[in-house]
């Protein structure tokens, strides 16, 4: 066990290395990078002093070693555009995006798989497919489509939510938070809806293939031969048998979910790290971009080692190095 | 004696998008306690279909659509699924091929050994523990209390269907289904669970019925032979006396295709043709378009014969001293 | 009698059975064709400026314009008739679509199926990229490569290429290898075919399946991805509106009730995408060996 964390950690390491040489690369090496912040009509030895001052005359590998040095210490450098330490930029922003996902991300988990399980448990029930007939809706509409019915039908229309923008929020932790006042509440709801729909569709239709292949197999009939309850079958076989599937998919839909909240907090004007990668790209904000993109790589590979981990915990089969 | 397992003209059919495929056709025998039966034939025979008929187990879109199977007296076709589960595993339990399959790798055996017991009974912890044990000492696993928190890839293949044989055994049924249950081993761990289980039905009572195509490892266990094709009971009788003697022409075809009745040297003797679908059955014998002794009598059904204990379903049957 | 039909008439004939699907099939033929023959049909070219005038701007459905037609679903903040726009938008979504899509497929097949036949080294480092790759999400790579590459079809279809091959890879990959340890590939090996023939004539036609429904899936997600980033404001350039630029253009306008600018592009953009992957289901239903029964 300890070896496969151990062996887990150094390839996240590896992993997170070239992600830091890629994004450098990529970020810094196309296209000018000086070009927002002098303004056109600066003269040359504006331009000079100010590509000097950002240390981008020096070679790239230079420029790389100072960067990483720099990571390694928290310095992300400071924003072309808001001149703050970018850090503290995201740090500013970033519970808004956390509480925005996690309630997303786990309501979507909860009620799919309950949906999805029963969908496959009786396939043919109309209500079966009803959810599957929501849940290639969920699968197939953009994200921001959803988004605009949303603010369309209950902001608009209805007017009982309001159609963007962060509620009241309440310290707790040394963080703000706004889920746990009642404003904060109604402000988050659709949001969270939003962003919760795509999720919800897959583990929907994750849950079902998943339950409708077990429910097939002998491990299923060996156990009603044993004249097992249908009801204890569901919860202490499929359940676990279903886990595997479940948690790959809820790791790796955790990081897209990040990525989509980029969306989501576009229309709804939610004040999140997502709205601020969008600004940050349209002007080309690079130091921004470039935490961004390190710290999103850093959230996968914890992600990913996580969720390696937790397999590791459920299937035994992993732990023994056999699987 | 008592006839533990009664099955009168049992018919399970399934309707299929292409048609009706009747899968077990009128099939009929009678277990006692302790004994134990062999079902005969190839895939397709019908022989699996007929086993989780009696389980109450069969997937759609099959059926039991006829027929009566009376374990200890009550019919258990038409009961409620929730008489029946009450059953399962009680009086009558069944025993799989593949144990990889049939054990969920993500459980430990104690907790499988659990699930089963308390699916009939409330016991203690302690009562548990002591309940697995038992069984599984009975299957020969050693040092079992130790190997209660194991998971099934930890155990080898011979090991892990005795512990489903094991769980099968937990209340102690009177009836115990096995489909295919070593075909799926090696074969020198056959010959060990072939012998365990005959000990098992002499010790505690247990009736069993074997499924197998396999005739071989069959007839070494059951003291009775049922021979199956196309969903219907060709032959059946005394192992010995079909084996030596036997009176269908299918029957006799099966024992010239083992390999052990092959002359060295010479090809394996096969019956010839496949098995049909049972989507276009001919009318009459099944078995009339494979059969040397098939004569234009067999389009029509033929007739049950009987005799000394003995039973077959054939116009031409071999050996038979009287004259019919 | 079923032995002698064709695989491919039997699958059509399984098709056949589910009405939706083959509904779904034609609204996909039917959105296909108006978007071939949009230049054709529509009652307003909406590239061409010389055409709007800013009078009919943000009007509602069944207005008659300035040019002397009705404008059936009404028009948009610079006065272009609306339903020409988007026959218009359909175009662009789906040629971008179909060739980000298709490209993928190619790359994505042949990376896959290359890095199974390679072996070894090659293999393994091949599909650490792809499973990288993978776990990273389509929209943040294609939002990064479209900042860096600027604005085009072109840089948005290599975006989109970029962020999806990997799926085909993967599935291209997974395929090759089963089929590679099967005995014809083996036999075939051992003739005097080249390796490469080998995998093109042998191991490709068996990775088909999967890699068919992976398409239908991802054409519809290319289509969603162009139409996201459009609507971010990184897509296509203002002068090529496709589906996704529409919906955002009339996204100010939503709230003063205005809502015909959004919605109507967004009906058709869904229409198309969910169409798509019900087309999709169906084939990977009846691809999916393990439920039939």
């Amino acid at each position: 066990m300890l070896g496969f964390v151990i062996q887990r950690l150094l390839q996240a390491f590896v992993v997170m290395a070239a992600m830091s040489v890629i994004v450098f690369v990529g970020v810094y090496a196309i296209g000018n990078p000086v070009e927002i912040i002098i303004p056109p009509e600066a003269t040359e030895e504006i331009r000079a002093e100010v590509i000097r001052k950002l240390g981008l005359d020096l070679p790239l590998w230079q420029q790389y070693f100072i960067f990483v040095t720099n990571l390694v210490q928290g310095d992300f450098g400071r924003s072309y555009i808001y001149n703050v330490p970018v850090l503290e930029l995201i740090a500013g922003r970033l519970p808004a995006t956390a509480e925005l996902v996690l309630i997303s991300i786990i309501s979507a988990t909860v009620l799919g798989v309950t949906l999805g399980v029963y969908a496959g448990y009786r396939p043919n029930s109309i209500i079966s497919k009803a959810i599957m007939a929501i849940s290639v809706l969920g699968f197939s509409v953009p994200s921001f489509w959803v988004g605009l019915i949303l603010i369309l039908t209950f902001a608009v229309n209805l007017g009982v939510l309001p159609a963007g923008g962060r509620g009241e929020v309440i310290s707790f932790l040394g963080v703000e938070w706004s889920f746990l006042t009642i404003d904060g509440l109604s402000h988050i709801l659709l949001p969270a809806l939003n962003l919760a729909f795509f999720k919800l569709a897959m583990m929907i239709r994750l849950a079902r293939a998943g339950t409708r292949e077990i429910m097939l197999t002998d491990t299923i009939k060996f156990a009603r031969a044993a004249g097992i309850s249908e009801g204890r079958i569901l919860r202490r076989h499929l359940m676990k048998l279903i886990s595997v599937p479940i948690i790959t998919v809820f790791g790796l839909e955790l990081g897209s979910t990040l990525a989509f909240a980029v969306v989501t907090e576009t229309i709804f004007s939610w004040p999140g790290i997502g709205k601020l990668i969008i600004d940050s790209i349209t002007v080309l904000d690079r130091p921004v971009m470039v935490a961004y993109l390190i710290l999103t790589a850093l959230l996968f590979v914890l992600i990913n080692l996580t969720v390696d981990l937790v397999f590791a915990l459920i299937d035994p089969r992993i732990r023994a190095g056999a699987a | 004696m008592s006839k533990v397992l009664d099955v009168q003209n049992l018919q399970t059919h399934f309707h299929t998008r292409d048609g009706v495929v009747k899968a077990v056709e009128g099939v009929s025998f009678s277990l006692e306690k302790g004994e134990i039966l062999g079902l005969v034939g190839e895939s397709g025979s019908g022989k699996s279909v007929t086993g989780f008929s009696l389980l109450g187990l069969v997937d759609a879109p099959g059926k039991i659509v006829g027929g009566k199977i009376l374990l200890n007296g009550e019919d258990l076709v038409g009961l409620s699924e929730r008489k029946l589960r009450a059953k399962r595993g009680k009086d009558i339990a069944m025993i799989f091929q593949d144990p990889i399959a049939t054990l969920n790798p993500l459980l430990t055996i104690r907790t499988q050994m659990q699930l089963a017991l308390e699916a009939h009974a409330r016991m203690s912890k302690k009562d548990i523990e002591a309940r697995c044990i038992e069984v599984l000492n009975k299957v020969g696993i050693p040092d079992p209390a130790a190997r209660l928190d194991n998971y099934p890839h930890e155990f080898s293949g011979g090991m892990r269907q005795r512990v489903a044989i094991a769980i099968t055994l937990l209340h102690g049924p009177g009836v115990i289904v096995a489909d295919e249950p070593t075909t799926a081993l090696d074969v020198s761990i056959q010959a060990q669970i072939l012998s365990e289980m005959k000990r098992l039905a002499v010790e505690t009572g247990t009736a069993m019925i074997w499924i197998s195509h396999d005739l071989a490892t069959v007839s070494s266990l059951a003291s009775r032979l049922l021979v199956m094709y196309a969903g219907r009971v060709v032959e059946e009788g005394p192992t010995a006396q079909v084996l030596r003697d036997p009176r269908h022409p299918y029957t006799q075809g099966l024992i010239d295709s083992l390999p052990a009745m092959a002359a060295p040297g010479e090809p394996l003797v096969q019956i010839s043709g496949t098995t049909p679908s049972l989507l276009s059955l001919p009318e009459g014998c099944p078995f009339a378009p494979r059969c040397s002794h098939a004569s234009d009598i067999c389009n029509n059904e033929p007739p049950l014969g009987e005799a000394s204990g003995r039973a077959w379903r054939c116009h031409h049957p071999l050996n038979l001293k009287e004259a019919v | 009698m079923s032995d002698t039909q064709s695989p491919f008439f039997r699958f059509w004939r399984e098709f056949r059975e589910n009405k939706l699907a083959v509904l779904a099939l034609v609204v996909v033929i039917l959105m296909m064709a108006l978007a071939l023959f949009a230049p054709f049909i529509v009652p307003q070219d909406p590239y061409d400026l010389e055409l709007l005038s800013l009078m009919d701007a943000r009007r509602g459905p069944g207005f008659v314009g300035s040019g002397g037609y009705v404008h059936y679903l009404g028009t948009d903040p610079q006065g272009r008739d609306l339903l020409s726009a988007i026959f218009y938008g359909l175009r662009i979504s789906i040629m971008i679509g179909l060739a980000a899509g298709c490209i993928a497929l190619v790359l994505g097949t042949a990376v896959g199926i290359f890095a199974a036949y390679a072996g070894g080294r090659t293999e393994t480092f091949l599909m650490r990229v792809v499973d990288l790759q993978l776990s990273f999400p389509a929209i943040l790579l294609a939002l990064v490569l479209v900042a860096l590459l600027g604005q085009g079809k072109f840089q948005l279809i290599s975006a989109l290429v970029a962020a999806q091959y990997a799926y085909f890879a993967r599935t291209a990959y997974g395929a090759a290898k089963g089929e590679r340890k099967k005995d014809y590939v083996e036999a075939a090996l051992a003739t005097p075919l080249s390796g490469f023939q080998v995998a093109f004539r042998h191991l490709l036609p068996n990775c088909m399946p999967p890699l068919i429904v992976v398409a239908t899936v991802q054409i519809a997600s290319a289509i969603s991805l162009e139409a996201t980033l459009s609507f971010l404001g990184l897509g296509l350039p203002v002068t090529e509106p496709s589906l996704g630029m529409l919906i955002s253009n009339g996204f100010p306008y939503m709230m003063s009730g205005r809502y015909w600018i959004s919605v109507y592009p967004g009906v058709a953009l869904i229409i198309l995408i969910v169409a798509i992957n019900i087309v999709g289901d169906q084939i990977r239903d009846q691809f999916n060996p393990r439920l039939r029964k």
